[in-house]
């Protein structure tokens, strides 16, 4: 498909840009920070993106979803980057693709329509060490009567306090497989994990929990497509923070003086900035070609989903930085929202692994280097 | 707002895919394909036509039968015809195969488009197929001693005779200028009117006593540019392109094309196979003892992927009618020092056998930086975009 949104994603992005800009400014995610709810989002917020079809929009028709594919999920992200909308949006994708992918026709049909009505939480737990390495799984699981019990950790849980459910990866005889995991099931215990970012995340300790097998046979493919798309769609949402941040940059340039003039007359400033507006470009072509490459299944979309992640985890990371200088003083107070971007920046850069990561993973994984 | 793309039936696209595909198996000469790129082994046409190879000769004639040299240029003007999706075919079956451009030329790059916008209908029957059939080889004449990137402070003068202008002056850094058989020129016309609206832009054939190029050396050893000197040089109004004085707007028109393709061309396909190079000369033992090199060629690979997407982006945007005015900037900018960066890097991949004098790679490292300064100095490039994309005022 062409690198150019069409009629129906231009709809989608118009839809969640309104909705964000009503109801999640910036001001609504820094009044939650602010309020300490340890829930970290806005239930009606996404009650509201549901009814709007902005939930995982990825999820096809006959599993309740409106099936715009993984582009209109980007797409989504992408605006709520813009106002940091705190909402478990990236989570009920990556949910929805693991069952997708892994679940049988049964547990399809109960899990999916859920998730994207927003009635149900579904928190993917994959990761188990600080820095992202999908290839170290040690939680096992074990049958147990009619069912699985499952012992280890996870960490990074995206969304993992108080979800009503998780979807956690585990060792079952010899090959990944991926469990339902029940909110209040015995011997889980949540940990709530304050993050710089403010968003909600969680560690999981799992010992004898009771879980349920999404599927029965080796989950290796559904947990990669449940990683290429959350690392496209994360790309996307930083894509749409840094692109922010500079927006928001280049206004002060034009508004703030100094020396008699606004200091955007500067060629100094002028140049770095531009160098921003140049890479940004490049970059917008790379994220909405990922998310393309997924959708159409193409050979190299997983390639693609890490050149990504890794373009803008490096992309946001310089462009929060030079948000933060050329705002001057200002720029360092917690009052001013570009300390928002570049904390966000920071948690969603590492999740799902970082530009060095994914440089790696490409570098030995599709050139053999 | 984004437009909904109409394409042409899939099935047809397919069958002229296969059609091509074939033609190109057939008529391509396999000594040609997968072979490193340079100016110097094109082939430029030209009055005096000088083929690299028999090869290339059988090559060229066979694509200019077909009008493939300049496939989506309109069949009046002795162009291929093709719509875009088509030429876009034609193109992505050339990559497949390793195929090289036919026929390299100033002319396809820049006149030509420039000429089908401006030109008048007598200038498009005269000069398209010329370039088409590569029977003129042109040169761009537009910087001076004392213009650079102040271009529209330039000084070469243009007398009004009536029929004729009678051009004296000196140009610079004129691409192959001692081997064209025209030039295309910004002159000034109007000495009294401001800056940017003095200038016209003329047609000058280099083949009379007025006009003289001698070659300058770079530092690849090469002599890919000239001083070029006119003399009392006669230039007939009919080869005037566009309203007399109002040469800027040609000269800036024309200066996309020549970004675009200068950054699609550069920052793209060429350094895909960095990677194999590297594995290639260094094996993978060597490489992992040296995790700084190879990151680097990861980062190169990466970035030069890229620049293959945005060039793919920028034809789908220009399809659709949403392309970026500023898409031609960017692309220069990030193209030409991501060229600039690769060339140096396979220099080390190499080692000590790199510096040979003579070697391919050295050549082709010498040739890369000068791009960041043609076609506008990168610098130039961002000048345009803090002021025009961004909005950014100017120091006063
Ligand atoms: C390989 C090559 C091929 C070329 N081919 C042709 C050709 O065929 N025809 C033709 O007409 N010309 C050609 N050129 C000339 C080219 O367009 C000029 O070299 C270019 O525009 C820069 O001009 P200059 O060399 O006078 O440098 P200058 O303008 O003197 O620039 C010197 C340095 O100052 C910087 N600078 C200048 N002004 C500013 C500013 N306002 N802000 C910030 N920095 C600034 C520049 O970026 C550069 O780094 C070619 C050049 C090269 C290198």
């Amino acid at each position: 498909m062409a690198l150019v949104l069409t009629q129906d994603e231009t709809m989608v992005v118009d839809s969640a840009r309104g909705l964000f800009e009503r109801e999640a400014p910036v001001t609504a995610f820094r009044a939650l920070r602010d309020g300490g709810e340890p829930l970290a989002w806005d239930r009606s917020l996404y009650g509201k993106l549901a009814e709007n079809g902005l939930v995982a929009p990825n999820v096809a028709e006959q599993d309740g979803g409106i099936g715009m594919g993984i582009s209109a999920a980007g797409l989504v992200l992408e605006q709520s980057g813009h106002v940091l909308a705190a909402s478990p949006l990236l989570s009920a994708a990556i949910s929805a693709t693991l069952i997708a992918c892994a679940a049988s026709n049964q547990q399809r049909a109960d899990l999916l329509g859920p998730i994207v009505s927003g009635e149900r939480v579904v928190a993917p737990a994959l990761d188990e060490v600080a820095r992202h390495d999908p290839a170290l799984l040690e939680t096992k699981a074990e049958k147990s009567g009619d069912g699985w019990t499952l012992t280890g950790s996870k960490t990074a849980v995206i969304d993992g306090f108080d979800a009503d459910s998780y979807i956690v990866s585990a060792m079952a005889d010899g090959a990944p497989a991926l469990f339902l995991v029940e909110k209040g099931a015995s011997g889980l215990v949540v940990d709530r994990f304050a993050a710089v970012d403010s968003r909600n995340y969680a560690k999981l300790a799992l010992s004898g929990t009771p879980a349920t097998r999404l599927g029965d046979s080796d989950a290796s493919a559904a947990i990669a497509a449940g990683l290429d798309l959350g690392r496209a769609l994360l790309a996307a949402e930083l894509l749409g923070a840094a692109d922010e941040a500079f927006t928001r940059t280049v206004s002060y340039l034009k508004e703030r003086r100094q020396f008699d003039r606004v200091i955007g007359s500067f060629q100094a400033l002028q140049h770095r900035a531009a160098r921003m507006y140049s890479r940004l470009d490049i970059a917008r072509g790379v994220v909405l070609k990922a998310l393309r490459a997924l959708d159409e299944g193409n050979d190299d979309a997983t390639w693609l989903a890490s050149l990504s992640k890794a373009t803008m985890t490096r992309l946001a990371r310089d462009v929060m930085m030079e948000a933060m200088q050329m705002h001057g003083g200002i720029g360092m107070t917690d009052d001013f929202d570009v300390g928002l971007f570049v904390k966000r920046a920071q948690s969603a850069g590492e999740l799902l692994g970082d530009d060095h990561f994914h440089t790696e993973r490409l570098a030995a994984g599709k050139w053999g280097l | 707002m984004a437009t909904q793309i109409e394409e042409r039936p899939a099935s047809e696209l397919d069958s002229f895919r296969l059609e091509v595909r074939e033609w190109l198996a057939e008529n391509c000469p396999v000594e040609l394909r997968n072979r490193p790129r340079g100016m110097d082994t094109s082939f430029w046409g030209g009055r005096n036509p000088v083929y690299p190879s028999e090869q290339h000769k059988l090559w060229f004639e066979r694509m200019a039968s077909r009008a493939w040299t300049v496939p989506t240029w309109p069949a009046e003007y002795g162009g291929g015809g093709l719509d875009a999706a088509q030429g876009r075919v034609l193109k992505q079956e050339m990559e497949r195969i390793g195929a090289p451009d036919a026929l390299s030329s100033l002319g396809i790059m820049m006149l030509g488009p420039a000429l089908l916008k401006f030109g008048t209908e007598e200038q498009k029957l005269e000069h398209i197929p010329l370039i088409a059939q590569g029977k003129i080889r042109w040169a761009q004449g537009y910087s001076e001693p004392g213009a650079g990137s102040d271009l529209a402070s330039l000084t070469t003068k243009g007398e009004d005779k009536g029929d004729h202008f009678l051009v004296n002056g000196q140009k610079i850094w004129t691409t192959y200028g001692h081997k064209a058989d025209m030039i295309f020129t910004l002159v000034r016309t109007e000495p009294d009117a401001p800056k940017h609206l003095g200038i016209s832009f003329l047609l000058i054939d280099m083949d009379q006593p007025g006009v003289n190029a001698t070659p300058i050396r770079m530092i690849s050893g090469n002599e890919h540019f000239a001083q070029t000197f006119f003399d009392d040089a006669v230039v007939s109004k009919a080869n005037l392109v566009g309203e007399q004085g109002r040469g800027w707007d040609v000269a800036k028109y024309l200066l996309t094309f020549e970004r675009s393709s200068m950054g699609q061309s550069l920052g793209g396909g060429a350094g895909s196979t960095m990677a194999e190079v590297a594995i290639d000369r260094l094996g993978r033992e060597g490489l992992a003892r040296e995790p700084g090199l190879r990151r680097e060629v990861a980062e190169t690979m990466m970035e030069t992927w890229a620049m293959q997407i945005a060039g793919e982006r920028m034809y789908d945007a220009g399809k659709a009618g949403v392309l970026s005015p500023f898409s031609p900037n960017v692309m220069k900018l990030l193209g030409t020092e991501l060229a600039a960066r690769r060339t140096r890097l396979a220099m080390s991949l190499g080692g000590f056998d790199e510096l040979a004098v003579d070697g391919r790679d050295t050549y082709e490292w010498l040739q890369a930086p000068p791009n960041c300064v043609a076609g506008g100095s990168n610098e130039v490039q961002l000048n345009v975009l803090s002021k025009r994309a961004l909005e950014l005022p100017e120091h006063k």
